[in-house]
């Protein structure tokens, strides 16, 4: 284990789909045309930082989570823990107590026949994280309690729940085996405004409190800047800009990002906008614009935009942006 | 700011809406009454089981088959009692006179028709235009939504438009037979940030061009923020508070305004710990006495569980259901 390396690094993660052919299509023989939902990502997370990920439907940023947390095995690229290989030597079990994975839909993610306190009690069990009956269910208690759930609950199927305390739920399975990362990907996103709240203050107390790393994925950049001490968009599986929350917002650099910020509603009458909406849709991503991805619907585009794909270059430290025309207003 | 009008263009008045389940039934509306003047945007927003869906679907009685039953109320619609007219009636009004458009556009279009067929029905049934006709407008309406190379998209299918190009569809569909009122129901909910920042600007504008009224139905504040000029705050199915949007937002008279405000994520600086609403909203079929938002209110005292609030006029147009509105900080 190296302790200079930081907690995850991702490098050069790829992640391509192999798309099934019709029966007519392989009677023309056509070639099977891949999709490439993730295109060459490479980020890091350190101890105790809170990486935000977000943009649009169909962007990359679900798949580039499950990938991390070995959900699904990328095409190429590798991802780091401590500097050391995170999949592949050590097994499954072993590499889920470092990362954990936290879902959108805690109805779907729960076992719905099995009682919070077993499905709490088998996390503990299977990973050896203590001995006998008595101590597993001390350490169901405590869980619970971490999350802001009564322990005299533990009996209840998940169904008895509302949303936001099956949330909690989840929150409390990912954290039995004492991982250091947790992806949560839209955990936040199936609940009502104020149950939101709660749960975000929950993920906030929770990595005070247990030195936890989050890799935040939502849509909604009001949630993820929130929570995130960074924050990296993606757009057609690469990403575009990584900034410090702060600083992405005062400044996007890139244009998508500006056109992200511009379209979130703000909750202000006396603040209605007025600039123009962003352009079209989101390209079929079978079939990625060439030069840079986003030049169909880009206010700034030039010429060179259409041509030559831009790299994701340094602007200053912790800021990156993958556009010709970076920091630029208007067009010129 | 739209001025306060003389006439209403929508009046709902004590609307009850009961929905009936297996051995139990629920007052998903309860006793709502709000009116949209003419060329309003008018917002119903709250959260989950609030009854804001259940509130203007009842308008069309379109339930989308769900077991529910208006028990009273009025809604009068240009002097008439949209409840007093038998489905065969109220049809000739629907898509006619009041159109309306939902969250999910696919399972509001017909997956087995093509989309200028279906711009064209509501043309062809209540203005008895010929097929020629009704595919001309057709194609003015999709150039008018915004929908690109209108003219070979009407021979389309709903499978082959994206979910905001759906959604420009239902709108075209909806503003066919150029209605009055048009009622949409969480119409951006399913969409991205950038398709749902174009759709909305493209229904003030369609509002503006053809002068109707909108009856906005949305869980986001930001959206009503944004679009409307008058708001009702619904929770356990009533009416919380009701204002113009800016008297809302800038001195909400109601606990569960200023609490939803508070909860909002973004508003300020990061880091900044949310003031969530502690526990849930509550089940319909077993309602706290008095008013409903008192077991979860930081203002309550023992006379709230006492009886219901009614809606009490704080200011200019701005109503609040909250008997502790003057002791409220």
């Amino acid at each position: 284990m190296n302790s200079a390396a930081p907690l995850l690094q991702v490098n050069s993660l790829v992640k391509g789909f192999p798309a099934r052919r019709s029966l007519a299509a392989l009677m023309r023989g056509e070639k099977p045309r891949a999709l490439q939902a993730v295109r060459g990502v490479s980020l890091e997370l350190a101890t105790g930082e809170t990486l935000g990920l977000v943009g649009e439907s169909g962007c990359g940023k679900s798949t580039l989570g499950r990938c991390i947390a070995g959900l699904y095995r990328p095409t190429s690229g590798s991802v780091f823990y401590r500097g050391e290989p995170l999949h592949g030597r050590e097994t499954r079990r072993q590499s889920s107590r470092r990362v954990q994975m936290i879902f959108q839909d805690p109805y779907a993610s729960l076992n719905p026949q099995l009682s919070v306190e077993r499905t709490l009690a088998e996390v503990i069990r299977v990973h050896g994280l203590a001995k006998g009956r008595s101590a597993i269910a001390d350490r169901v208690d405590e869980l619970l309690l971490q999350v802001g759930l009564s322990p005299q609950a533990k009996s209840q199927l998940p169904h008895t729940f509302s949303g936001g305390q099956r949330q909690r739920i989840s929150i409390a399975r990912a954290l039995a085996v004492e991982p250091e990362i947790i992806i949560a990907d839209e955990p936040v996103s199936a609940l009502d405004v104020s149950i939101q709240a709660q749960i975000v203050n929950l993920f906030i107390e929770l990595r005070e409190r247990l030195g936890l790393a989050y890799l935040f994925i939502a849509h909604d950049l009001n949630v993820v800047r929130h929570v995130s001490d960074r924050i990296a968009v993606m757009y057609l599986g690469q990403i575009v800009e990584v900034a410090a929350t702060r600083e992405l917002f005062r400044q996007p650099g890139h244009p998508y990002t500006r056109s992200l910020l511009s379209a979130i509603p703000k909750p202000d009458p006396d603040h209605r906008s007025h600039s123009v909406s962003l352009e079209g849709e989101l390209p079929d991503p079978h079939f990625p614009p060439s030069g840079c991805n986003f030049n169909t619907r880009c206010p700034l585009v030039v010429e060179r935009c259409r041509i030559e794909s831009p790299e994701l270059l340094e602007h200053s430290p912790a800021r990156a942006v993958r556009c010709h025309r970076a920091f630029q207003v208007e067009v010129g | 700011m739209a001025p306060i009008h003389t006439q209403p263009l929508l009046s709902v008045r004590d609307l009850v809406t009961v929905f009936e389940m297996p051995g139990r039934s629920a007052r998903g509306v309860d006793g709502v009454s709000f009116e949209v003047g003419q060329g309003e945007v008018f917002g119903l927003v709250g959260e989950s089981g609030c009854g804001k869906t259940a509130t203007c679907r009842s308008i069309l009685r379109l339930f989308a088959g769900a077991p529910a039953r208006i028990e009273r109320g009025e809604i009068l619609f240009g002097g008439l009692d949209l409840l007093r007219l038998d489905e065969e009636r109220l049809s000739d009004i629907r898509g006619a006179q009041v159109a309306m458009i939902f969250q999910d556009p696919m399972t509001s279009l017909n997956p087995t028709m093509r989309i200028g067929a279906q711009i064209g029905e509501g043309l062809r049934r209540h203005q008895k235009l010929g097929r020629a006709e009704a595919r001309r407008r057709a194609f003015e309406l999709l150039a008018s939504v915004g929908v690109p190379n209108p003219a070979s998209r009407l021979d389309d299918y709903p499978h082959q438009f994206s979910g905001g190009m759906r959604q420009r569809v239902m709108i075209a569909i909806a503003l066919a037979c150029r209605p009055k009122l048009l009622i949409a129901d969480e119409p951006t909910t399913a969409l991205d940030v950038t398709i749902q920042d174009q759709i909305l600007k493209l229904l003030l504008r369609l509002k503006n061009e053809y002068g109707m009224s909108v009856l906005i139905v949305t869980h986001d504040l930001g959206v009503v923020a944004q679009t409307c000029d008058r708001v009702a705050v619904m929770y356990a199915g009533r009416i919380a508070e009701l204002a113009e949007a800016r008297s809302l937002f800038r001195n909400p008279r109601h606990p569960y305004t200023r609490a939803l405000l508070k909860s909002l994520p973004g508003l300020e600086i990061e880091g900044r710990r949310l003031a969530p609403i502690g526990g849930a909203p509550p089940d319909l079929a077993r309602l706290p006495p008095g008013c409903r938002f008192h077991p979860r209110c930081a203002y309550a005292v023992a006379e709230c569980r006492a009886q219901l609030p009614p809606l009490i006029l704080v200011g200019e147009g701005h109503a609040t259901a909250c008997i502790r509105h003057e002791s409220l900080p």
